[in-house]
């Protein structure tokens, strides 16, 4: 048994295991039917994240962002793609990697950038961070940082839209660890055992934190493989292709606002970083990173609007448009105060916080 | 003043809080067809239908998770763990999630859901369906955390938890869900939270229980030679300082009778408080009368002796109010 073990180098080094490499790019869906004003939309917004992101990271290593980040670097075409197929009311749920789809929903990135440095400005008076994005008036109910635990609330938000009649769609992401927790297998059971109008999107970046996912789950697709077990099509899709994403978005979306029930979309990614501020990433084989660089959804996604007759000045004026917002929106949380210590003892209670205990 | 039983008190709250307010919903297992194992939400299916009064799947960090949700969106659900022990499975939603979710959207989300949940030993369901586990929730800022202690109170009590906009646990004395009261009801009967009730005035000794030990505290006044002030906490977060303070100010003594295991039980937070601020005027120290630190037992003459009764009460009082000193308890030799 000891000997079988170490004939496979890749049990004690993971970056020694054959690479994961993607499938390769498609071309063909230059011909999905997207507006092409929709698709420089999409690419702004790629650059948005990717640029925020990439400043939340600078500002971490500057020590103006305590604590930690999650970043979604290579994984932006999935927020992305969902946001534009959703409606400004309906609902976003999100994990502890949430900065990508607090954006997409539309949330000021200068209240996001003062929240990464905890400032009265920030979307949550300093009080949440990096892991705790939420902003409910662009339907953003937040950023949850227990493995799971917001796919269940997310069916609780569905099933009140359900109930009040309002054709308001539940979207909740998270990723492919996700998938062995119970949290996620009662979730999706109930949802469509309730035919609720929510979306479950699993971002599957093949790393469950530390761990390649395929070393911790016994099917080959975290999500997809487990669908029919909850009476669901398994939708596998490319989530480094904006447009392919948004297809699906628009498909699954609109199947929920026919209460015609849940979907369950994963959409295979790949993370450029590490799992968090403190990981290098160094357990992936190079191969295997290299080749996910190449598949970058924004460089993919750069080269489809140039085939599409988008011109390269366009593109290029969107970037730096989108660096000098990011420039500014810096200065802004920079420049931003601390919150008072009057902030500590409220939002807790409706009923007026830790004053009223007395 | 109608007289009926805890389990038909509770069931009328719900119902008449689902007639004034159409967002209250109510789901858990076997709630809506069966009624519920203890009979707590009879009649609500046929009169509000399978919308709002929803049987789930054995899942409660599913349907927990699902009253989160559906409550920081615009429902008021009331939720069923149906014995306190199912909790655990989705303790995150409640203390992590729930109670959370106010503070991490700046004050702009509120979370109005009920989580009933029946409590306590003495009919025999042994190790993991007995505790009362109140002390899971209590040190966990957002939440507040009710018990009736018999139809009397549990309608009111739980009329203001499905009011209030923040996650309420209302916890019920399963064994009290067959004795009857009378019981206030109408819109006009709804009891404060944070408000204690003074079930009987006294001046010797003040005795302050919660749930179950409401009872045993009362039975074991009616027996006394001494006179003794009992006060019903009804809520423990927040707990009525004031009423406590007040109480003990003028008797100098403080007896409190939990339901729950000696160590860290929610007594020890009541015995600190007015140790610190009546530091001085008591006559003796604060006697906490409790359940040892141990699982449940199962068998009738152990589970009597488990639990704290009328006549260990009232031992132990005595005991306090004749010497000014501290009791053993039992299980150190003390009076019985």
């Amino acid at each position: 048994m000891s000997t079988e073990m170490r004939a496979d180098p890749g049990l004690y080094d993971y970056a020694l295991r054959p690479p994961r490499l993607p499938d390769p790019p498609k071309p063909e869906n230059d011909h999905l039917p997207i507006d092409i004003e929709v698709r420089v939309g999409m690419y702004e917004m790629q650059q948005l994240i990717r640029q925020t992101e990439k400043r939340a990271h600078d500002l971490f290593l500057q020590n103006l962002v305590k604590g930690t980040t999650h970043l979604s670097l290579g994984m932006e075409a999935i927020a992305t793609g969902f946001a534009r197929a959703m409606r400004p009311d309906d609902y976003t749920f999100a994990t502890y990697r949430g900065h990508a789809h607090t954006i997409a929903r539309g949330a000021d990135i200068k209240k996001v950038l003062a929240e990464l440095l905890g400032r009265e400005t920030g979307l949550l008076k300093g009080k949440g961070g990096s892991m705790h994005l939420t902003d409910v008036e662009h339907g953003m109910m937040g950023s949850y940082a227990i493995i799971g635990a917001h796919l269940c609330i997310a069916n609780g938000a569905a099933w009140s839209s359900q109930m009040r009649g309002t054709g308001q769609v539940t979207v909740c992401f998270f990723g492919d660890g996700t998938t062995n927790i119970g949290a996620f297998h009662e979730a999706v059971n109930f949802a469509a055992l309730w035919k609720l109008p929510v979306v479950f999107v699993c971002e599957n970046n093949l790393y469950m934190e530390y761990t390649p996912i395929d070393l911790v789950t016994p099917v080959e697709h975290p999500a997809a493989d487990r669908a029919s077990a909850y009476g669901l099509e398994a939708v596998l899709i490319d989530g480094n292709d904006a447009d392919e994403v948004y297809v699906t978005a628009e498909e699954a979306i609109s199947r929920a606002r026919r209460g015609e029930g849940p979907t369950l979309v994963e959409a295979v990614t790949y993370r450029q970083g590490g799992h968090s501020r403190a990981d290098p990433g160094k357990y992936r084989p190079s191969e295997e990173l290299q080749a996910w660089l190449d598949k970058d959804p924004i460089k993919l996604y750069h080269q489809r609007l140039l085939r599409l007759g988008v011109p390269e000045s366009r593109l290029t004026e969107i970037a730096q448009d989108v660096a000098r917002r990011v420039d500014e929106a810096t200065e802004f949380a920079k420049a931003s105060p601390r919150p008072g210590p009057e902030h500590l003892l409220t939002d807790v209670w409706a009923d007026g916080g830790s004053e009223w205990r007395n | 003043m109608p007289r009926m039983r805890m389990n038909q008190a509770i069931a009328q709250a719900i119902a008449d809080e689902m007639r004034s307010d159409p967002t209250v919903v109510v789901f858990g297992e076997d709630v809506a067809e069966a009624g519920g194992p203890f009979k707590t939400t009879d009649g609500l299916l046929i009169e509000f239908g399978p919308n709002r009064v929803r049987d789930t799947p054995i899942s409660e960090m599913g349907f927990l998770g699902a009253a989160v949700g559906a409550a920081a969106t615009g429902l008021r659900p009331v939720v069923e763990i149906m014995f306190i022990e199912f909790l655990g499975v989705a303790l995150d939603q409640l203390v992590t999630q729930g109670s959370k979710f106010r503070y991490l959207s700046a004050g702009k989300v509120t979370v109005p859901m009920t989580i009933r949940a029946s409590v306590g030993a003495g009919l025999g369901f042994a190790a993991q369906h007995s505790q009362t586990l109140e002390s899971w929730m209590l040190a966990s800022p957002g939440l507040k955390v009710a018990s009736a202690s018999g139809a009397e109170n549990a309608y009111g009590l739980l009329r203001s938890a499905i009011q209030d906009e923040d996650p309420v646990v209302f916890l019920e004395p399963r064994r009290l869900y067959a004795v009857r009261g009378d019981v206030k009801v109408g819109s006009n009967a709804a009891i404060p939270l944070g408000q204690a009730r003074i079930v009987r005035s006294g001046e010797d000794v003040t005795i302050v229980a919660f749930g179950s030990t409401v009872r045993v505290a009362v039975d074991a006044a009616e027996q006394a030679e001494f006179s003794a002030e009992i006060i019903d906490l009804q809520t423990l977060v927040p707990w009525d300082r004031q009423a406590v303070l007040e109480s003990v100010a003028r008797t100098k003594r403080l007896v409190i009778v939990e339901e729950n295991p000696y160590s860290f039980g929610w007594g020890t937070e009541i015995a600190t408080k007015v140790a610190s601020e009546l530091f001085g005027d008591l006559e003796a120290p604060v006697l906490r009368v409790t359940t040892p630190d141990v699982p449940v037992p199962f068998g009738k003459a152990l589970e009597e002796r488990f639990l704290p009764s009328t006549s260990y009460l009232l031992a132990q009082t005595r005991y306090l109010l004749e010497t000014g000193t501290l009791p053993r308890p039992w299980w150190e030799g003390g009076p019985t």
